[in-house]
Protein backbone atom coordinates (compact mmCIF):
# COMPACT_ATOMS: atom_id res chain seq x y z
CA UNK A 1 0.00 0.00 0.00
CA UNK A 2 1.66 3.00 -0.96
CA UNK A 3 0.96 6.57 0.62
CA UNK A 4 -1.21 8.78 -1.26
CA UNK A 5 -0.29 11.85 -2.09
CA UNK A 6 -2.04 15.25 -2.91
CA UNK A 7 -0.77 15.63 -5.91
CA UNK A 8 -0.57 12.49 -8.06
CA UNK A 9 2.19 11.04 -10.81
CA UNK A 10 5.37 11.14 -7.87
CA UNK A 11 6.81 8.15 -9.74
CA UNK A 12 6.34 10.45 -13.06
CA UNK A 13 7.43 13.29 -11.72
CA UNK A 14 10.42 11.68 -10.40
CA UNK A 15 11.50 9.61 -13.45
CA UNK A 16 10.84 12.88 -15.42
CA UNK A 17 13.43 14.91 -12.91
CA UNK A 18 16.04 12.16 -12.54
CA UNK A 19 16.01 12.14 -16.29
CA UNK A 20 15.78 15.57 -17.24
CA UNK A 21 19.00 16.50 -14.83
CA UNK A 22 20.87 13.46 -16.17
CA UNK A 23 20.65 14.42 -19.76
CA UNK A 24 20.96 18.49 -18.88
CA UNK A 25 23.53 18.10 -16.22
CA UNK A 26 25.23 14.64 -15.14
CA UNK A 27 25.56 13.20 -18.19
CA UNK A 28 27.61 16.61 -19.95
CA UNK A 29 29.87 16.80 -16.40
CA UNK A 30 30.42 13.13 -16.60
CA UNK A 31 31.83 13.52 -20.24
CA UNK A 32 34.23 16.12 -19.20
CA UNK A 33 35.01 14.35 -16.72
CA UNK A 34 36.04 11.51 -18.65
CA UNK A 35 37.88 13.45 -21.04
CA UNK A 36 39.80 15.14 -18.56
CA UNK A 37 40.49 11.30 -16.98
CA UNK A 38 42.46 10.51 -20.35
CA UNK A 39 45.61 12.72 -19.45
CA UNK A 40 46.17 10.66 -16.36
CA UNK A 41 46.72 11.87 -12.84
CA UNK A 42 50.46 13.31 -13.56
CA UNK A 43 48.64 14.88 -16.55
CA UNK A 44 46.13 16.54 -13.81
CA UNK A 45 48.76 17.22 -11.32
CA UNK A 46 51.05 19.27 -13.78
CA UNK A 47 48.17 21.22 -15.21
CA UNK A 48 46.54 22.32 -11.78
CA UNK A 49 50.17 23.28 -10.07
CA UNK A 50 50.98 25.11 -13.60
CA UNK A 51 51.94 28.59 -12.61
CA UNK A 52 49.63 30.24 -15.23
CA UNK A 53 46.51 28.15 -13.84
CA UNK A 54 47.06 29.05 -10.23
CA UNK A 55 47.21 32.44 -11.10
CA UNK A 56 44.32 32.37 -12.88
CA UNK A 57 42.55 30.28 -9.98
CA UNK A 58 43.32 32.86 -7.84
CA UNK A 59 42.06 35.82 -9.53
CA UNK A 60 39.39 33.91 -10.34
CA UNK A 61 38.06 32.66 -6.88
CA UNK A 62 39.46 35.74 -5.37
CA UNK A 63 37.90 38.29 -7.42
CA UNK A 64 34.62 36.35 -7.14
CA UNK A 65 34.57 35.99 -3.76
CA UNK A 66 34.97 39.77 -3.41
CA UNK A 67 32.79 40.91 -5.88
CA UNK A 68 30.20 38.47 -4.10
CA UNK A 69 30.71 40.28 -0.85
CA UNK A 70 30.23 43.68 -2.49
CA UNK A 71 27.04 43.01 -4.05
CA UNK A 72 25.65 41.49 -0.60
CA UNK A 73 26.29 44.28 1.14
CA UNK A 74 25.08 47.22 -1.88
CA UNK A 75 22.34 44.54 -2.39
CA UNK A 76 21.18 44.33 0.81
CA UNK A 77 21.01 48.51 1.00
CA UNK A 78 19.37 48.63 -2.68
CA UNK A 79 16.59 45.86 -1.44
CA UNK A 80 16.20 47.89 1.55
CA UNK A 81 15.26 51.39 0.21
CA UNK A 82 13.15 49.40 -2.77
CA UNK A 83 10.81 47.23 -0.18
CA UNK A 84 10.93 49.98 2.86
CA UNK A 85 10.74 53.65 0.82
CA UNK A 86 7.89 54.88 -1.61
CA UNK A 87 9.28 57.25 -3.91
CA UNK A 88 8.76 58.32 -7.69
CA UNK A 89 10.41 55.98 -9.83
CA UNK A 90 10.62 53.16 -7.61
CA UNK A 91 8.93 51.11 -9.83
CA UNK A 92 11.47 52.21 -12.83
CA UNK A 93 14.53 51.51 -10.25
CA UNK A 94 13.32 47.67 -9.27
CA UNK A 95 12.58 47.07 -13.40
CA UNK A 96 16.57 48.31 -13.79
CA UNK A 97 17.92 45.92 -11.04
CA UNK A 98 17.20 42.98 -13.50
CA UNK A 99 18.51 44.78 -16.55
CA UNK A 100 22.25 43.10 -15.38
CA UNK A 101 19.91 39.32 -16.06
CA UNK A 102 19.02 40.30 -19.85
CA UNK A 103 22.10 42.22 -21.00
CA UNK A 104 24.02 40.02 -23.09
CA UNK A 105 27.49 39.67 -21.14
CA UNK A 106 29.60 40.63 -24.03
CA UNK A 107 27.42 44.18 -24.15
CA UNK A 108 28.10 44.56 -20.49
CA UNK A 109 31.94 44.01 -20.69
CA UNK A 110 32.25 46.43 -23.61
CA UNK A 111 30.68 49.14 -21.94
CA UNK A 112 32.17 48.79 -18.49
CA UNK A 113 35.35 48.88 -20.78
CA UNK A 114 34.46 52.47 -22.46
CA UNK A 115 33.75 53.87 -18.86
CA UNK A 116 36.75 52.84 -16.81
CA UNK A 117 39.31 52.35 -19.31
CA UNK A 118 42.01 55.29 -19.10
CA UNK A 119 40.26 57.55 -21.55
CA UNK A 120 36.80 57.01 -20.01
CA UNK A 121 34.12 58.59 -18.49
CA UNK A 122 35.21 57.21 -14.70
CA UNK A 123 38.66 55.83 -15.75
CA UNK A 124 39.92 59.36 -16.73
CA UNK A 125 39.07 60.44 -13.31
CA UNK A 126 40.85 57.12 -11.57
CA UNK A 127 43.59 57.22 -13.24
CA UNK A 128 44.52 60.45 -13.02
CA UNK A 129 44.66 59.56 -8.72
CA UNK A 130 46.67 56.63 -10.25
CA UNK A 131 43.86 53.73 -9.65
CA UNK A 132 43.91 51.54 -12.97
CA UNK A 133 40.38 50.35 -13.46
CA UNK A 134 39.87 48.83 -16.59
CA UNK A 135 42.52 46.32 -17.89
CA UNK A 136 43.42 44.95 -14.01
CA UNK A 137 41.90 43.13 -11.04
CA UNK A 138 39.93 46.18 -10.26
CA UNK A 139 38.35 45.74 -13.64
CA UNK A 140 37.18 42.01 -13.54
CA UNK A 141 35.90 42.86 -10.08
CA UNK A 142 33.59 45.70 -10.84
CA UNK A 143 32.28 43.37 -13.58
CA UNK A 144 31.38 40.57 -11.54
CA UNK A 145 30.13 43.20 -9.25
CA UNK A 146 27.99 44.03 -11.82
CA UNK A 147 26.58 40.72 -12.95
CA UNK A 148 26.20 39.35 -9.35
CA UNK A 149 24.09 42.39 -8.05
CA UNK A 150 20.69 41.49 -9.28
CA UNK A 151 21.41 37.54 -7.98
CA UNK A 152 21.51 39.38 -4.17
CA UNK A 153 18.25 41.71 -4.74
CA UNK A 154 15.97 39.10 -6.01
CA UNK A 155 17.18 36.78 -3.27
CA UNK A 156 16.54 39.31 -0.50
CA UNK A 157 13.37 41.41 -1.66
CA UNK A 158 10.80 38.77 -0.94
CA UNK A 159 12.46 38.12 2.81
CA UNK A 160 12.52 41.83 3.49
CA UNK A 161 8.59 41.89 2.22
CA UNK A 162 8.39 39.33 4.20
CA UNK A 163 10.16 40.83 7.46
CA UNK A 164 7.30 43.36 8.53
CA UNK A 165 8.05 46.46 10.33
CA UNK A 166 6.16 45.05 13.87
CA UNK A 167 9.17 43.40 14.38
CA UNK A 168 11.59 46.41 14.37
CA UNK A 169 8.58 48.23 16.41
CA UNK A 170 8.73 45.78 19.13
CA UNK A 171 12.20 45.82 19.40
CA UNK A 172 12.43 49.46 19.70
CA UNK A 173 9.40 48.77 22.58
CA UNK A 174 11.32 46.79 24.72
CA UNK A 175 14.30 49.35 24.72
CA UNK A 176 16.71 48.38 21.53
CA UNK A 177 18.06 51.45 20.11
CA UNK A 178 18.52 50.63 15.81
CA UNK A 179 22.05 49.79 15.88
CA UNK A 180 21.25 47.17 18.41
CA UNK A 181 17.82 46.31 16.18
CA UNK A 182 20.02 46.29 12.98
CA UNK A 183 22.73 43.77 15.11
CA UNK A 184 20.26 41.28 17.13
CA UNK A 185 16.95 41.17 15.12
CA UNK A 186 17.10 42.53 11.50
CA UNK A 187 20.82 40.98 10.37
CA UNK A 188 20.15 37.75 11.80
CA UNK A 189 16.47 37.53 10.26
CA UNK A 190 17.93 37.88 7.16
CA UNK A 191 21.45 36.08 7.51
CA UNK A 192 19.82 32.92 5.78
CA UNK A 193 18.63 35.56 2.81
CA UNK A 194 22.04 36.98 2.46
CA UNK A 195 23.99 34.06 2.51
CA UNK A 196 21.58 32.89 -0.57
CA UNK A 197 22.31 35.53 -2.28
CA UNK A 198 26.27 35.97 -1.93
CA UNK A 199 26.30 31.95 -3.33
CA UNK A 200 24.34 33.00 -6.19
CA UNK A 201 26.45 35.88 -7.06
CA UNK A 202 29.69 33.90 -5.88
CA UNK A 203 28.63 31.10 -8.51
CA UNK A 204 27.56 33.50 -11.40
CA UNK A 205 31.18 35.22 -10.69
CA UNK A 206 33.36 31.74 -11.12
CA UNK A 207 31.48 31.08 -14.10
CA UNK A 208 31.01 34.60 -16.14
CA UNK A 209 33.44 34.61 -19.40
CA UNK A 210 31.48 37.32 -21.40
CA UNK A 211 31.96 40.59 -19.59
CA UNK A 212 35.44 39.53 -17.91
CA UNK A 213 37.56 39.30 -21.09
CA UNK A 214 36.60 42.78 -22.16
CA UNK A 215 38.03 44.72 -19.47
CA UNK A 216 40.32 42.24 -18.40
CA UNK A 217 42.54 42.72 -20.91
CA UNK A 218 43.73 39.53 -20.43
CA UNK A 219 47.50 39.05 -19.68
CA UNK A 220 48.83 36.04 -18.37
CA UNK A 221 49.94 35.60 -14.66
CA UNK A 222 47.75 38.99 -14.23
CA UNK A 223 44.39 39.46 -15.45
CA UNK A 224 43.60 36.00 -17.16
CA UNK A 225 40.68 34.37 -15.19
CA UNK A 226 39.98 30.26 -15.37
CA UNK A 227 37.08 30.63 -17.48
CA UNK A 228 39.59 32.38 -20.58
CA UNK A 229 42.20 30.01 -20.01
CA UNK A 230 40.10 26.88 -20.74
CA UNK A 231 38.74 28.94 -24.04
CA UNK A 232 42.01 29.45 -24.68
CA UNK A 233 43.38 25.79 -24.53
CA UNK A 234 40.72 24.78 -26.29
CA UNK A 235 41.57 27.29 -29.04
CA UNK A 236 45.31 25.47 -29.23
CA UNK A 237 42.64 22.20 -29.64
CA UNK A 238 43.77 20.92 -26.28
CA UNK A 239 40.93 19.51 -25.01
CA UNK A 240 41.80 17.46 -22.34
CA UNK A 241 43.79 20.31 -20.41
CA UNK A 242 41.06 22.16 -20.90
CA UNK A 243 38.70 19.27 -19.26
CA UNK A 244 41.18 19.22 -16.51
CA UNK A 245 40.79 22.64 -15.50
CA UNK A 246 37.19 22.83 -15.85
CA UNK A 247 37.14 19.57 -13.64
CA UNK A 248 39.38 21.65 -11.23
CA UNK A 249 37.50 24.14 -11.18
CA UNK A 250 33.98 22.43 -10.97
CA UNK A 251 35.69 20.59 -8.15
CA UNK A 252 36.52 23.53 -5.94
CA UNK A 253 33.12 25.22 -7.25
CA UNK A 254 31.31 22.21 -5.87
CA UNK A 255 33.16 22.24 -2.36
CA UNK A 256 33.00 25.61 -1.93
CA UNK A 257 29.12 26.02 -2.06
CA UNK A 258 28.76 22.57 -0.40
CA UNK A 259 30.50 24.84 2.67
CA UNK A 260 28.40 27.30 2.25
CA UNK A 261 25.39 25.02 3.03
CA UNK A 262 26.81 23.64 5.51
CA UNK A 263 27.23 26.97 6.91
CA UNK A 264 23.91 27.52 6.24
CA UNK A 265 22.59 24.61 8.06
CA UNK A 266 24.87 25.66 10.96
CA UNK A 267 23.50 28.87 11.03
CA UNK A 268 20.02 26.65 12.09
CA UNK A 269 17.44 29.07 10.96
CA UNK A 270 14.45 27.57 9.70
CA UNK A 271 11.89 29.72 7.60
CA UNK A 272 8.48 30.05 9.28
CA UNK B 1 -0.40 53.83 36.56
CA UNK B 2 -2.68 55.66 35.07
CA UNK B 3 -3.13 57.11 31.39
CA UNK B 4 -4.87 60.87 30.48
CA UNK B 5 -5.02 61.24 27.30
CA UNK B 6 -5.96 64.59 26.18
CA UNK B 7 -6.86 66.39 22.71
CA UNK B 8 -5.21 64.13 20.78
CA UNK B 9 -4.97 64.26 17.20
CA UNK B 10 -3.30 62.39 13.98
CA UNK B 11 -3.83 63.43 10.29
CA UNK B 12 -1.99 60.80 7.92
CA UNK B 13 -1.30 63.51 5.03
CA UNK B 14 -4.72 64.56 4.31
CA UNK B 15 -6.53 62.00 6.60
CA UNK B 16 -8.00 62.45 10.00
CA UNK B 17 -7.41 59.41 11.52
CA UNK B 18 -7.57 61.02 14.49
CA UNK B 19 -9.80 63.84 15.84
CA UNK B 20 -9.45 65.42 19.37
CA UNK B 21 -9.26 62.38 21.46
CA UNK B 22 -8.93 62.98 25.09
CA UNK B 23 -9.44 59.73 27.65
CA UNK B 24 -9.06 58.49 30.92
CA UNK B 25 -7.23 55.21 31.40
CA UNK B 26 -7.92 54.71 35.55
CA UNK B 27 -4.91 53.12 36.68
CA UNK B 28 -5.13 48.87 37.19
CA UNK B 29 -7.77 49.19 34.51
CA UNK B 30 -8.68 46.80 32.01
CA UNK B 31 -9.87 49.09 29.17
CA UNK B 32 -11.03 48.25 25.63
CA UNK B 33 -10.71 50.16 22.27
CA UNK B 34 -13.69 48.97 20.32
CA UNK B 35 -14.38 50.35 16.55
CA UNK B 36 -15.02 49.13 13.65
CA UNK B 37 -11.65 48.72 11.39
CA UNK B 38 -10.59 51.92 10.19
CA UNK B 39 -11.41 54.10 12.89
CA UNK B 40 -8.33 54.56 13.93
CA UNK B 41 -8.25 52.20 17.92
CA UNK B 42 -4.82 51.05 16.70
CA UNK B 43 -3.19 54.43 15.66
CA UNK B 44 -4.88 55.64 18.87
CA UNK B 45 -2.86 52.61 21.10
CA UNK B 46 0.72 53.50 18.94
CA UNK B 47 0.56 56.97 19.68
CA UNK B 48 0.29 56.18 23.62
CA UNK B 49 3.44 53.48 23.05
CA UNK B 50 5.13 56.21 21.27
CA UNK B 51 5.74 53.98 17.67
CA UNK B 52 3.48 56.84 16.24
CA UNK B 53 3.74 60.77 17.12
CA UNK B 54 0.70 62.93 17.79
CA UNK B 55 -0.24 66.00 15.21
CA UNK B 56 1.97 68.74 16.97
CA UNK B 57 -0.13 70.93 19.19
CA UNK B 58 -1.67 70.62 22.67
CA UNK B 59 -2.44 67.21 22.75
CA UNK B 60 -0.38 65.86 25.80
CA UNK B 61 -0.75 62.22 26.80
CA UNK B 62 0.03 61.52 30.95
CA UNK B 63 1.23 58.77 32.38
CA UNK B 64 0.40 59.06 36.10
CA UNK B 65 0.31 62.22 35.29
CA UNK B 66 3.93 62.91 33.66
CA UNK B 67 3.47 64.35 30.58
CA UNK B 68 5.57 61.29 27.77
CA UNK B 69 4.79 63.09 24.18
CA UNK B 70 8.61 63.70 24.08
CA UNK B 71 9.76 60.45 25.06
CA UNK B 72 10.79 57.90 22.80
CA UNK B 73 9.01 54.59 22.66
CA UNK B 74 12.27 52.33 24.04
CA UNK B 75 11.95 54.78 27.04
CA UNK B 76 8.32 55.01 27.75
CA UNK B 77 8.55 51.37 29.63
CA UNK B 78 5.44 50.38 27.86
CA UNK B 79 4.52 46.86 26.94
CA UNK B 80 3.76 46.38 23.34
CA UNK B 81 1.66 43.28 22.24
CA UNK B 82 1.24 43.30 18.51
CA UNK B 83 -1.82 42.03 16.62
CA UNK B 84 0.82 39.33 14.30
CA UNK B 85 2.95 39.04 17.35
CA UNK B 86 5.75 40.16 15.65
CA UNK B 87 8.06 37.48 17.42
CA UNK B 88 11.93 37.72 16.43
CA UNK B 89 11.66 34.35 14.82
CA UNK B 90 15.02 33.46 14.93
CA UNK B 91 15.27 33.72 18.31
CA UNK B 92 13.98 30.91 21.00
CA UNK B 93 11.15 31.39 23.35
CA UNK B 94 13.84 32.18 25.95
CA UNK B 95 15.86 34.33 23.78
CA UNK B 96 12.56 36.67 22.72
CA UNK B 97 11.26 36.67 26.24
CA UNK B 98 14.79 37.97 27.59
CA UNK B 99 15.27 40.28 24.91
CA UNK B 100 14.23 43.66 26.22
CA UNK B 101 16.41 42.88 29.01
CA UNK B 102 19.63 41.85 27.59
CA UNK B 103 19.41 45.28 25.35
CA UNK B 104 19.59 47.45 28.79
CA UNK B 105 22.64 49.52 29.02
CA UNK B 106 25.21 47.37 30.96
CA UNK B 107 25.01 49.47 34.59
CA UNK B 108 21.50 48.32 34.21
CA UNK B 109 21.64 45.38 32.55
CA UNK B 110 20.49 41.74 35.04
CA UNK B 111 23.10 39.72 35.95
CA UNK B 112 22.68 36.29 33.42
CA UNK B 113 21.43 34.52 36.13
CA UNK B 114 18.66 36.79 37.43
CA UNK B 115 17.77 37.24 33.15
CA UNK B 116 17.31 33.39 33.22
CA UNK B 117 14.98 33.46 36.57
CA UNK B 118 13.33 36.34 35.08
CA UNK B 119 12.49 33.94 31.60
CA UNK B 120 11.58 31.12 34.04
CA UNK B 121 9.00 33.28 35.71
CA UNK B 122 7.55 34.74 32.95
CA UNK B 123 6.85 31.47 31.26
CA UNK B 124 5.47 29.53 33.63
CA UNK B 125 3.36 33.14 34.37
CA UNK B 126 1.92 32.53 30.74
CA UNK B 127 1.64 28.91 30.55
CA UNK B 128 4.58 28.21 27.95
CA UNK B 129 6.14 25.47 30.66
CA UNK B 130 8.47 23.32 28.79
CA UNK B 131 9.17 25.63 25.53
CA UNK B 132 11.74 27.10 26.18
CA UNK B 133 13.88 26.18 23.20
CA UNK B 134 11.07 26.50 20.69
CA UNK B 135 11.28 28.97 17.73
CA UNK B 136 7.94 30.63 17.07
CA UNK B 137 7.27 28.75 14.21
CA UNK B 138 6.96 25.54 16.13
CA UNK B 139 4.66 27.25 18.79
CA UNK B 140 0.47 27.64 18.19
CA UNK B 141 -0.88 31.07 17.73
CA UNK B 142 -1.95 31.19 21.12
CA UNK B 143 1.16 30.28 22.07
CA UNK B 144 2.81 33.12 20.29
CA UNK B 145 0.89 35.60 21.57
CA UNK B 146 1.45 34.16 25.29
CA UNK B 147 5.74 34.51 23.95
CA UNK B 148 4.52 37.94 22.90
CA UNK B 149 2.77 38.72 26.30
CA UNK B 150 5.29 37.40 28.42
CA UNK B 151 8.34 39.73 26.35
CA UNK B 152 5.81 42.65 26.88
CA UNK B 153 6.36 41.57 30.26
CA UNK B 154 9.37 41.29 30.73
CA UNK B 155 10.91 44.60 30.77
CA UNK B 156 8.51 45.41 33.90
CA UNK B 157 6.65 47.99 31.90
CA UNK B 158 4.11 50.61 33.52
CA UNK B 159 1.69 50.07 31.11
CA UNK B 160 0.71 47.40 29.09
CA UNK B 161 -1.12 47.63 25.28
CA UNK B 162 -2.64 45.11 23.08
CA UNK B 163 -3.76 45.52 19.22
CA UNK B 164 -6.17 43.22 18.81
CA UNK B 165 -4.69 40.21 21.06
CA UNK B 166 -6.90 37.86 19.57
CA UNK B 167 -7.60 38.70 16.31
CA UNK B 168 -5.68 35.86 14.43
CA UNK B 169 -6.67 33.05 16.41
CA UNK B 170 -9.71 30.89 16.12
CA UNK B 171 -12.77 31.28 17.88
CA UNK B 172 -11.96 28.54 20.70
CA UNK B 173 -8.52 29.53 21.45
CA UNK B 174 -9.93 33.30 21.48
CA UNK B 175 -12.46 32.27 24.08
CA UNK B 176 -9.93 30.33 26.68
CA UNK B 177 -6.89 32.88 25.95
CA UNK B 178 -9.67 35.96 26.63
CA UNK B 179 -10.97 34.24 30.06
CA UNK B 180 -7.33 33.64 31.04
CA UNK B 181 -6.63 37.44 29.78
CA UNK B 182 -9.06 38.71 32.65
CA UNK B 183 -7.99 36.44 35.36
CA UNK B 184 -4.03 37.37 34.57
CA UNK B 185 -5.30 40.63 34.49
CA UNK B 186 -6.65 39.97 37.85
CA UNK B 187 -3.68 38.51 39.13
CA UNK B 188 -1.07 41.29 38.12
CA UNK B 189 -3.26 44.28 37.89
CA UNK B 190 -0.99 46.38 35.39
CA UNK B 191 -3.37 48.98 33.85
CA UNK B 192 -3.92 47.64 30.53
CA UNK B 193 -5.47 48.86 27.06
CA UNK B 194 -6.42 46.82 24.28
CA UNK B 195 -7.90 46.85 21.03
CA UNK B 196 -10.82 45.07 19.81
CA UNK B 197 -13.83 45.40 16.88
CA UNK B 198 -15.26 42.47 18.94
CA UNK B 199 -17.87 44.12 21.00
CA UNK B 200 -18.46 40.45 22.92
CA UNK B 201 -15.05 40.79 23.65
CA UNK B 202 -14.67 44.22 24.52
CA UNK B 203 -17.76 43.93 27.03
CA UNK B 204 -16.89 40.57 28.31
CA UNK B 205 -13.24 41.75 28.88
CA UNK B 206 -12.96 44.78 29.87
CA UNK B 207 -13.85 47.17 33.07
CA UNK B 208 -14.29 50.23 30.71
CA UNK B 209 -14.92 50.41 26.88
CA UNK B 210 -14.20 52.87 24.87
CA UNK B 211 -16.30 52.71 21.65
CA UNK B 212 -14.42 54.89 18.61
CA UNK B 213 -16.05 55.60 15.05
CA UNK B 214 -14.42 57.65 12.20
CA UNK B 215 -11.13 58.99 14.26
CA UNK B 216 -13.52 60.09 16.94
CA UNK B 217 -14.40 58.43 20.59
CA UNK B 218 -18.39 58.14 20.56
CA UNK B 219 -19.30 56.88 24.42
CA UNK B 220 -17.01 56.00 27.02
CA UNK B 221 -18.18 53.80 30.39
CA UNK B 222 -18.70 50.88 32.08
CA UNK B 223 -19.51 47.68 29.47
CA UNK B 224 -23.23 47.12 30.77
CA UNK B 225 -23.58 50.79 30.94
CA UNK B 226 -22.78 51.08 27.61
CA UNK B 227 -24.58 47.70 26.67
CA UNK B 228 -27.97 48.99 28.59
CA UNK B 229 -27.90 53.20 27.90
CA UNK B 230 -26.11 53.53 24.34
CA UNK B 231 -25.72 57.19 23.74
CA UNK B 232 -26.08 57.35 19.97
CA UNK B 233 -27.66 54.78 17.26
CA UNK B 234 -24.09 53.83 16.51
CA UNK B 235 -23.30 52.79 19.57
CA UNK B 236 -26.56 50.82 20.00
CA UNK B 237 -26.16 49.08 16.39
CA UNK B 238 -22.23 48.40 17.19
CA UNK B 239 -22.64 46.51 20.66
CA UNK B 240 -24.63 43.60 18.47
CA UNK B 241 -27.65 42.19 18.11
CA UNK B 242 -30.20 45.15 17.38
CA UNK B 243 -33.44 45.24 15.25
CA UNK B 244 -33.55 48.74 14.08
CA UNK B 245 -37.76 49.15 13.60
CA UNK B 246 -39.45 52.18 12.11
CA UNK B 247 -42.78 52.51 13.26
CA UNK B 248 -45.78 53.82 11.42
CA UNK B 249 -45.33 57.02 12.18
CA UNK B 250 -42.03 57.40 10.95
CA UNK B 251 -40.03 57.23 14.09
CA UNK B 252 -36.97 54.43 14.46
CA UNK B 253 -36.59 52.61 16.92
CA UNK B 254 -33.82 50.29 18.35
CA UNK B 255 -35.23 47.27 20.24
CA UNK B 256 -32.97 44.47 21.77
CA UNK B 257 -33.93 40.85 20.42
CA UNK B 258 -34.51 39.97 23.76
CA UNK B 259 -36.93 42.71 24.95
CA UNK B 260 -39.90 41.61 21.82
CA UNK B 261 -42.43 39.55 24.01
CA UNK B 262 -43.81 36.76 21.54
CA UNK B 263 -46.97 35.63 22.33
CA UNK B 264 -50.04 33.31 20.02
CA UNK B 265 -51.62 35.59 17.50
CA UNK B 266 -54.39 35.41 18.69
CA UNK B 267 -53.46 37.26 21.77
CA UNK B 268 -52.60 39.97 19.62
CA UNK B 269 -53.28 43.86 21.24
CA UNK B 270 -54.17 46.47 18.72
CA UNK B 271 -53.01 48.93 20.13
CA UNK B 272 -49.12 47.73 21.02
CA UNK B 273 -48.47 44.69 18.97
CA UNK B 274 -47.35 44.07 15.55
CA UNK B 275 -48.31 40.61 13.62
CA UNK B 276 -45.42 38.82 12.14
CA UNK B 277 -44.76 35.28 10.76
CA UNK B 278 -41.77 33.00 11.49
CA UNK B 279 -39.24 32.41 8.76
CA UNK B 280 -36.56 31.01 10.71
CA UNK B 281 -36.17 29.48 14.45
CA UNK B 282 -32.80 27.97 16.10
CA UNK B 283 -31.90 27.52 19.28
CA UNK B 284 -28.79 26.77 21.15
CA UNK B 285 -28.88 26.64 24.89
CA UNK B 286 -31.42 28.00 26.87
CA UNK B 287 -32.39 30.59 24.30
CA UNK B 288 -34.41 30.58 21.28
CA UNK B 289 -33.54 33.00 17.92
CA UNK B 290 -36.58 33.53 15.82
CA UNK B 291 -36.25 35.62 13.03
CA UNK B 292 -39.85 36.91 11.89
CA UNK B 293 -41.42 39.28 9.18
CA UNK B 294 -43.61 41.92 10.37
CA UNK B 295 -46.89 42.91 8.67
CA UNK B 296 -45.01 45.99 7.22
CA UNK B 297 -42.67 43.65 5.75
CA UNK B 298 -39.43 44.42 8.37
CA UNK B 299 -37.53 41.78 9.57
CA UNK B 300 -36.91 40.68 13.26
CA UNK B 301 -34.50 39.04 15.55
CA UNK B 302 -35.98 37.78 18.62
CA UNK B 303 -34.92 35.90 21.19
CA UNK B 304 -37.27 33.96 23.70
CA UNK B 305 -36.32 30.93 25.95
CA UNK B 306 -36.30 27.75 25.05
CA UNK B 307 -38.81 26.67 27.38
CA UNK B 308 -41.28 29.05 25.97
CA UNK B 309 -40.43 27.98 22.20
CA UNK B 310 -41.62 24.48 23.29
CA UNK B 311 -44.37 25.88 25.63
CA UNK B 312 -45.65 27.47 22.12
CA UNK B 313 -44.72 24.71 19.91
CA UNK B 314 -43.87 27.36 16.82
CA UNK B 315 -42.41 26.71 13.53
CA UNK B 316 -41.49 27.99 10.45
CA UNK B 317 -44.81 29.75 8.38
CA UNK B 318 -46.50 30.22 12.33
CA UNK B 319 -47.96 33.85 12.98
CA UNK B 320 -47.39 35.37 16.29
CA UNK B 321 -47.86 38.69 17.87
CA UNK B 322 -45.12 41.16 18.92
CA UNK B 323 -45.06 43.04 22.22
CA UNK B 324 -42.95 46.00 22.01
CA UNK B 325 -41.21 47.75 24.86
CA UNK B 326 -42.96 50.74 25.53
CA UNK B 327 -40.81 53.57 24.69
CA UNK B 328 -38.72 55.15 27.23
N1 LIG C 1 0.84 54.95 8.46
C1 LIG C 1 -0.33 55.30 7.92
N2 LIG C 1 -0.37 56.04 6.80
C2 LIG C 1 -1.55 56.42 6.25
N3 LIG C 1 -2.75 56.10 6.74
C3 LIG C 1 -2.78 55.36 7.86
C4 LIG C 1 -1.58 54.92 8.51
N4 LIG C 1 -1.93 54.20 9.60
C5 LIG C 1 -3.27 54.19 9.63
N5 LIG C 1 -3.79 54.88 8.61
C6 LIG C 1 -5.21 55.11 8.33
O1 LIG C 1 -5.83 55.58 9.50
C7 LIG C 1 -7.09 54.97 9.68
C8 LIG C 1 -7.17 54.35 11.04
O2 LIG C 1 -6.33 53.24 11.06
P1 LIG C 1 -6.17 52.31 12.31
O3 LIG C 1 -5.80 53.12 13.49
O4 LIG C 1 -5.22 51.22 11.95
O5 LIG C 1 -7.63 51.73 12.48
P2 LIG C 1 -8.14 50.50 13.33
O6 LIG C 1 -7.03 49.97 14.14
O7 LIG C 1 -9.26 51.05 14.14
O8 LIG C 1 -8.64 49.52 12.33
C9 LIG C 1 -7.27 53.99 8.56
O9 LIG C 1 -8.12 54.54 7.60
C10 LIG C 1 -5.89 53.80 8.00
O10 LIG C 1 -5.93 53.59 6.62
MG1 LIG D 1 -6.10 48.04 13.98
Amino acid sequence: MSKRRVIPGFGLSLGFTVIYLSLLILIPLAALFLKAAGVGWRGWLELLTNERVLAAAKLTFGASACAAALSTVTGLLVTWVLVRYRFPGRRLMDAMIDLPFALPTAVAGITLTAIYAPNGWIGAYLDRIGIKAAYSPLGIFLALTFIGFPFVVRTMQPVLEDFTRDTEEAAATLGAGRWTTFRRVVLPALMPALITGFTLAFARAIGEYGSVIFISGNLPYKTEILPLLIVSKLEEFNVPAAAVIASGMLIISFALLFCINLLQRWLNWQPR
Amino acid sequence: MSISIHSIHKTFGTYKALEDISLEVPNGSLTALLGPSGSGKTTLLRIVAGLESADPGPGRILFHGENVVDIPAGKRQVGFVFQHYALFRHMTVADNISFGLTVLPRNQRPSRNEINDRVAELISLVKLDGLHQRRPHELSGGQRQRVALARALAIRPKVLLLDEPFGALDAQVRKDLRRWLRLFHDEIGLTTLFVTHDQEEALELADQVVVMRNARIEQVGPPQKIYDHPRTPFVYEFLGNVNKLVTPDGVTRYVRPHEIEVKFAAELDLQTDRLAEVQHLFSAGPVASLSVRADDGQFIEVEISRKQLEEMALSVGDKVALGLPATS
